[in-house]
């Protein structure tokens, strides 16, 4: 007690601990906290192996997992895929050894990281049973395959090989086994290894996976896709956020002399020029040397970086799943409770927090059989690993919980928390390094950029299920009129007629005031390989009717070569616009137009919005959202064939000519722009300043909308002419009311076409119609019931 | 007026009404129909007549709606099926009708409800009864029991005497649907008032007891809310006879309404309230003061009691202070008591002590 003072006391306790020793007092951190997660771990990390391997060395994975029940809670955990395989001297390093891997020190994206949690399952395993795990393993290269039983020496850190041995792999070219003891639990909740493995199928659409239960009980999740994940690329970080500390710990390894060189080379997205804004913004001089950077101005620099507007991170280094394979997941793993909808999903632009590119993907299936009585099902992903712990911790649970869900569709008491109904709501962060809360990788962590881009995807893809239910309860409403005007209100007339003994009465003015709106419908057809797409639009309403049409489609798969009518506008992410001429009353356009190179599921139906009328009076489409056009790419105006441009397909011509002014009224504004025959294909914005276009020769023809120039919509048309005599102009009293109708309509701030119309010196005044002087005369009776009849 | 024409100009009425729905349609309007709605906002009191009758809003219907569209639809179809009816002088039921429109292709109702509620309907819009449409509800079958002689054509045309006490069984004399003085004439009459009972139980127990005879009353069974001719008999017996009536009833909110219909005027029958109600009826009882003053067993009142005795606060018919106090009290009370409640103290304690001592109050016995 007294030669050893109380420091010296204590320094003999001090040694090191080994990260084996340490991790086997803290196995929670690691996710081993109880024997019902030990399982959905072990498998996590197996797999998570599996896939990283499979994706790197280009193989679609195969994988299999099987948890056997052995005595008392002892489980056997099999994980077995078809990757590249593990070089015999390797085995005992990636599987025995804690903190071994090849990932750790890349920024770049994938599953996992730090290389610890497969041999942290076989460590577990050892400590519970006391049994060893036994590794297969075969390269393509490799003659035979080789078997390993190995445990970890925890003080060590080191692998302890007890027995190896060749043998033949019957059929197996490569890959790895690995089969581990553990006591466990098995169970089959939320957070169970089959939920894990249903979520990994959704981000991994390119994966087959099989699963063997305890009972015996075999799950098959099919590859629905056969596309790899795009290789990721190694980048340097992103200098937006960057701690000062790391920012600092750069600027003394690196092997640059100048501020502006290593900002330059060691940074992403930092040309010379940002390099110079930054230095300037931050007072230093350009030829600034990396070793005068003290504390001072190193902060002075991180300020000046966060003012300089820099360019988001490469894509290249994340690997979004993409709209289309969300779906084809979704559909894969959820198609048994019959969803009515799968909301398009969203997949954001790559975004950075501390120096750290992320993108955000959001998709939201709704309906079926999904429990109405329930809250929503969260299903979180982080790099494709589904997150199934540590739901209320996690950032992408809380932007859930910050928004208002009643707005689109669901229930939500007060407006926050999770919200109730029949949907799964699907969030995936990919980034070169997901911010977990704990190294169990369970939660992301709270960080307000992540949230904010969590909340924008959820918002877009809402905003499309809750257009879509809007759609369906209008329609239904919509419905209920078109009884009325199609089967009651005729037999209404005919039972009074007979009754006071009268002619039937002529019901189209009554019918368009019952109805009073627009029906979009919009069918999809699939055949050939081709989606076919045909947007009607009825107008149901006293009155002729102008407006802009807005369809959005998947991107990159419409075939401009198919449009029937063509599109104002439109864009490579899948944005079409037309201007449309005036639809007359009880009159209809069909506009029909292909998206090819999808599978037949990964499309159902458009999004249809609609500017330049009340949105209340249309049925089928929604009022255009106001960051419509705001989708961070430069417009671009496709190409459209000629020829296929001028098949307008009017499907209701009259059988009287018209009378030039009327034409002029009816004919589409973009006809106007194709005769000025000296410009090519521009974005809208510019042209406003040019206003001419390039020119289409067929401007001659369409200006008489005669039978011969539209022979498309003639052959539409004449089918139902003859008996769609409500059609006929002379049977349309309430014709007068139009002229004033139109000038109403004209003034559309959406469509800057309409201003150079009204310039226009050769336009003429809206014509006095023939049709107003034109009489009383009641149609011929009782063809009411035909008019309606393409509708239902 | 005569039968024959009455029913002629029914039909000429409804014809009036189909043509407005062919007119609107000629015109290129949407076809209306304008209902004076039958509902307790829009009752008035008549000072001259005495009872509550309907006022003047009215709620359109429209074919721009589904309902009103079928609505429509089914009004012009029943009156296509009364005027053949008239024309080949047949009668129906209200059942019976709601069956053939079975035959009406999209106008069939869903409900006999609905196809009662549109006759009801037809005779606010013109002004006739149904009787005068040749459609008539189902056998009541309401009794009678009392030394009242009445005259009754039977379905040989021939006119019966009928004494409602020596001429009949134990389950009185059976009050025909149609009790207009062409099938039925009042004789003699030997009361000194009209007792009318809603439940079977206690007019079984008064005949049983000889209230009739001891107390030199006729008593009525209402059957629940009562049919039309029970309560034109009621009516026209008491006017005609000059005989007092009162009401007997179960002491909850829904037989408040019954007693408010006998005397004030039914709601849903406010357009014929002058033929049907009696303004001088009053209410024996049970009254929720006679729960506390004759310590009646009782029931709670469930929420819809409340709700519905919370609504008469508000209804006009029962705007007077005895009602008012009477069911604020119930309130308080949150108890409702039953007729044959009064069984608690005897099978005669009815007739022995409570009848007597309520009606004594009231002037109509010594």
């Amino acid at each position: 007690m007294t030669s050893l003072g109380i420091a010296e006391e204590l320094a003999k306790k001090h040694k090191e601990i080994s990260v084996a020793e340490f991790f086997e007092r803290n196995k929670h951190i690691l996710g081993f906290d109880s024997p019902t997660k030990a399982l959905l771990t072990a498998v996590k990390e197996g797999v998570d192996n599996a896939l990283d391997a499979c994706e790197e060395a280009g193989i679609l994975p195969d994988i299999h997992v099987e948890i056997r029940k052995g005595k008392r809670n002892e489980f056997k955990v099999v994980i077995e895929d078809n990757g590249p395989g593990i070089i015999k001297k390797q085995v005992p390093h990636v599987f025995g050894r804690l903190l071994y891997g090849s990932r750790f020190h890349a920024i770049r994206q994938s599953r996992g990281q730090q290389g610890i949690g497969i041999s942290a399952a076989v460590m577990y395993g050892q400590l519970t049973t006391g049994r060893a795990s036994t590794i297969k393993s075969k390269t393509a290269r490799m003659d035979t395959a080789v078997t390993m039983q190995l445990m970890i020496d925890t003080k060590k850190n080191r692998s302890e090989v007890l027995k190896e041995d060749f043998f033949v792999w019957d059929g197996k070219e490569h890959g790895v086994r690995i089969e581990m003891f553990m006591e466990g639990r098995y169970v089959r909740s939320k957070q169970s290894p089959l939920e894990y493995l249903r979520g990994t199928a959704i981000v991994n659409p390119h994966a087959s996976i099989t699963f063997i239960e305890p009972d015996g009980l075999k799950h098959v999740f099919e590859r629905v896709s056969e596309k790899l994940p795009d290789p990721t690329e190694e980048i340097k970080p992103h200098p937006t956020g960057i701690e000062l500390g790391i920012f600092m710990r750069m600027l003394k390894s690196t092997d640059k002399l100048k501020v502006r060189t290593f900002l330059q080379t060691e940074f992403e997205s930092v040309s010379y020029r940002v390099a110079d804004e930054i230095l300037a913004k931050a007072k230093l001089d350009r030829t600034i040397r990396v070793k005068d950077i003290d504390l001072d101005r190193g902060r002075a620099i991180l300020d000046a970086i966060s003012k300089v507007r820099i360019q988001a991170p490469s894509k290249e280094c994340l690997s979004p799943i993409g709209d289309i394979l969300i779906r084809k997941g979704l559909r894969n793993v959820l198609d048994g409770a019959k969803p009515d909808f799968y909301s398009p999903p969203i997949t954001r632009e790559p975004r950075v927090y501390k120096g750290n590119p992320f993108q955000v993907e959001v998709g939201i299936v709704y309906g079926g059989q999904l429990p109405r009585e329930h809250q929503v099902q969260v299903l979180r992903f982080a790099n494709r690993v589904p997150l199934l712990y540590q739901q209320g911790g996690c950032a992408i649970t809380q932007a859930v919980e910050g928004m208002d869900w009643r707005r689109y569709g669901l229930d939500q008491k007060g407006g926050r928390g999770i919200p109730h109904g029949p949907a799964v709501i699907m969030v995936h962060i990919a980034s070169t390094k997901v911010p977990f809360t704990s190294e169990s990788k369970e939660a992301v962590a709270n960080i307000a950029e992540i949230i904010e881009e969590v909340q924008k995807g959820l918002r877009a893809c809402a905003r499309r299920l809750q257009t879509h239910l809007n759609k369906k309860v209008r329609k239904k409403k919509a419905r209920e009129k078109f009884d009325i005007v199609q089967q009651i209100l005729p037999m209404i007339a005919e039972k009074s007629s007979e009754l006071v003994g009268k002619p039937v009465p002529a019901l189209g003015p009554v019918i368009t005031q019952i109805m009073n709106v627009i029906w979009i419908d919009d069918t999809v057809e699939y055949q050939k390989k081709r989606h076919k797409i045909t947007l009607t639009l009825y107008n149901y309403t006293p009155t002729g009717k102008k407006l802009s049409l807005y369809a959005e489609v998947p991107a990159n798969c419409i075939d401009d070569k198919s449009f029937s009518l063509a599109p104002t506008r439109m864009r490579s992410s899948g944005k079409i616009r037309w201007d449309l001429g005036r639809i007359k009353t009880t009159e209809k356009l069909d506009i029909t137009f292909d998206l090819k190179g999808l599978d037949k599921r990964d499309f159902d139906e458009c999004e249809l919005y609609v500017s330049g009328i009340t949105a209340a009076n249309v049925i089928g489409a929604e009022a255009l959202p106001g960051d419509w056009d705001i989708d961070g790419e430069e417009p671009e105006l496709a190409e459209i064939d000629p020829e296929v441009a001028s098949a307008v397909a009017s499907t209701e011509l009259d059988d009287i000519p018209v009378e030039p002014e009327e034409k002029d009224e009816d004919t589409h504004p973009i006809e106007k722009e194709k005769a000025r025959p000296d410009m090519d294909v521009i974005p809208m914005e510019e042209k406003r300043v040019k206003p001419d276009k390039n020119t289409l020769p067929k401007e001659e023809k369409k200006a008489k909308p005669d039978k011969d120039t539209a022979p498309k919509g003639e052959k539409k048309a004449k089918p139902e002419r003859d008996t769609l005599p409500m059609g006929d102009k002379k049977a349309r009293p309430e014709r007068d009311t139009i002229p004033k109708e139109e000038k109403k309509v004209r003034p559309d701030k959406d469509t800057p076409r309409i201003d150079k119309r009204k310039a226009s010196p050769d336009k003429s005044p809206p014509p006095p119609k023939k049709q107003i002087k034109s009489t009383r005369d009641k149609p011929p009776k009782k063809h009411v019931q035909s008019k309606l009849e393409g509708l239902m | 007026m005569k039968n024959e024409q009455r029913h002629k100009e029914a039909v000429k009425s409804l014809l009036k009404v189909a043509d407005e729905i062919y007119t609107h349609l000629d015109k290129g309007h949407i076809p209306t129909m304008g209902v004076p709605s039958r509902t307790k906002t829009n009752i008035t009191f008549n000072q001259r007549q005495m009872v509550w009758k309907l006022g003047k809003s009215k709620t359109l219907r429209s074919a721009k709606k589904l309902d009103g569209a079928y609505m429509l639809l089914r009004t012009l179809y029943m009156i296509e099926f009364i005027e053949a009816m008239i024309k080949a002088n047949k009668s129906s039921t209200l059942r019976e009708m709601y069956y053939i429109s079975e035959g009406w292709d999209k106008a069939k109702f869903g409900a006999q409800d609905e196809s009662n509620k549109l006759a009801e309907d037809l005779e606010v819009v013109t002004a006739h009864m149904r009787e005068d449409f040749k459609l008539r509800p189902e056998e009541d079958g309401a009794r009678v029991i009392g030394n009242i002689t009445v005259n009754e054509k039977n379905r040989k045309g021939v006119e019966k005497k009928i004494n409602c006490r020596d001429d009949v069984g134990d389950s009185g004399y059976s009050i025909p649907y149609n009790v207009e003085l062409d099938k039925v004439k009042f004789g003699d009459c030997d009361v000194d008032f009209i007792i009318a009972i809603e439940t079977g139980g206690m007019f079984d127990r008064l005949v049983e007891n000889g209230f009739d005879e001891d107390s030199r009353a006729a008593l009525v069974h209402l059957k629940g809310q009562p049919a039309r001719s029970t309560r034109r008999f009621i009516k026209r017996l008491s006017e005609e006879k000059d005989v007092p009536v009162v009401v007997f009833t179960d002491g909850d909110p829904w037989s408040y309404r019954i007693f408010a219909s006998v005397a004030f005027g039914a709601i849903k029958t406010a357009h014929i309230s002058e033929y049907l109600a009696t303004p001088t009826a009053q209410y024996v009882g049970i009254t929720p003061s006679d729960i506390i003053n004759y310590d009646l067993p009782s029931d709670k009142l469930t929420d819809k009691d409340v709700q519905a005795l919370k609504s008469e606060l508000t209804d006009p018919r029962f705007k007077d202070p005895f009602w008012t106090n009477e069911i604020k009290l119930q309130l308080d009370l949150k108890k409702k008591a039953e007729q044959q409640a009064l069984a608690k103290y005897g099978l005669d304690y009815v007739t022995d002590k409570y009848l007597p001592e309520k009606l004594g109050e009231m002037g109509l016995l010594k």
